[in-house]
């Protein structure tokens, strides 16, 4: 009787610590500061084998010479008046372009003048945001890849389930054969891995020409937008991230414009926010943009 | 109303520099020239906020006259790292900024250094 209470209480002991143990093996070790984004993008894992069907991390183009910054235009082509950065306008593309007043690029205007969405605070959208102060942060399971931006704290859930891309229609898209989604600032997005180390996504469904910009220089995109990214792992803290935008509304033929690398880090990085605030724009402007923009 | 001229009489260093915002929703080239202009004046107001820093201060120029400055640095914690702090500055003080006017000859520009009171410098310059 005694050794089969004994052999009771072992086991009843083992049920409790065996999870507990398991818990504290997946844990973080503790960490006694904040850690920061690392310019140099080492890790402690670099050189480890890359993972298969794994993008997941903290991933900053915010280093070295900050090409995830953008603010002079998309990355491959910035604005800066060079023929072969010149983007495939449609006449309407062109007029479109023509009629922003961006704070950025060869054309840009005083303060004072500008007329981008993004001063007023509105949400950057998507592809834009691939082009604005790139750090991110990729979670992912088995049916999605969830991509959070560290700009203005907005995310988009790109799924990878096997559903497929939406059918875009006017003013918004279809699925399930017959039914309707509106549009939205970040899309609908599919991704498949097309090897074990690269994810492909397309995305439609984004919002229209008078709500969002392509890039911080005033070039446009429409609703009509099917954009197609790469993110290839190269190794195992470098992550390419590809960008092709087919846009016949406003361009006449595909157009590359990005293809960047980003760096693993630490992922107990708690990065910085940057919030656009109506509210402390709106008092910035009136201390000091107005009349530091004042003709 | 010479409110709006340089009061060049207190520019101790001209210079070329170049400030890339980390953050900004302006782009620098429309705003600022390449002069750089270091101004003595009196503290008024220290704006310890987003999306920019703001301090006001009152430059007396040789013939007596008052001219208030705005200039604006980066958002808190950009400068943080950089010895900024949100009592960096007081009213009254006396102190020594090194900036970038805007074109448009407004008492404005971009914070680049400061020395304060007790000497300690305070270095915003990329």
């Amino acid at each position: 009787m005694l050794s089969r209470c004994l052999v009771v209480m072992a086991l009843l002991c083992a049920a409790f610590t065996l999870p507990l143990k398991s818990f504290a093996q997946q844990s973080s070790p503790a960490v006694k500061d904040w850690p920061d984004t690392d310019p140099t993008r080492s890790t402690a894992d670099k050189g480890k084998p890359m993972p298969v069907h794994d993008i997941s991390g903290l991933w900053s183009g915010l280093w070295g010479k900050r090409l995830g910054a953008q603010p002079g235009g998309v990355q491959l082509h910035p604005n800066n008046g060079k023929p072969e950065n010149e983007p495939p306008y449609t006449p309407y593309g062109l007029q479109l372009y023509k009629s922003h007043k961006p704070l950025e690029g060869k054309d840009q205007v005083s303060p004072a003048e500008n007329n981008d969405p993004r001063t007023k605070c509105e949400p950057l959208g998507f592809p834009h945001a691939n082009h604005y102060d790139l750090g991110i942060r990729i979670y992912q399971d088995k049916s999605s890849v969830a991509m959070l931006y560290q700009y203005d704290n907005r995310w988009r859930i790109i799924w990878t389930d096997g559903r497929p891309l939406p059918k875009l229609v006017d003013g918004g898209v279809e699925v399930n054969s017959g039914e309707y989604r509106e549009q939205r600032y970040f899309g609908y997005s599919v991704g498949k891995w097309i090897d074990d180390y690269t994810l492909e996504i397309q995305t439609v469904g984004t919002m229209p020409e008078d709500h969002v910009w392509l890039d911080n220089t005033g070039r446009p995109i429409s609703d009509q937008v099917k954009v197609t990214e790469t993110l290839k792992r190269v190794d195992y803290d470098t992550l390419e991230w590809s960008e092709t935008i087919v846009d016949p509304k406003i361009y006449t033929k595909p157009w590359d414009t990005m293809k960047l690398d980003l760096a693993l880090q630490d992922p107990r990085v708690d990065v910085l926010t940057r919030y656009c605030s109506p509210i402390e724009y709106q008092k910035y402007n009136k201390m000091f943009g107005d009349s530091a923009s004042e003709p | 109303m010479k409110k709006n001229r340089l009061p060049l009489v207190f520019a101790l260093v001209v210079g070329l520099a170049v400030s890339v915002p980390l953050f900004a929703h302006h782009g620098g080239a429309t705003l600022y020239g390449d002069q750089t202009v270091t101004l003595k004046g009196t503290v008024d107001t220290w704006y310890w906020s987003n999306p920019h820093c703001l301090l006001k201060f009152n430059v007396k120029g040789d013939d007596g006259q008052v001219v208030q400055w705005i200039v604006e640095t980066q958002a808190p914690n950009t400068i943080y790292p950089h010895g900024f702090r949100k009592d960096s500055f007081k009213p009254g003080d006396m102190v020594t900024i090194t900036l970038r006017p805007t074109k448009n000859g407004k008492p404005n520009g971009a914070l680049l250094r400061a020395v304060l009171p007790n000497g300690t410098e305070l270095v915003w310059e990329r």
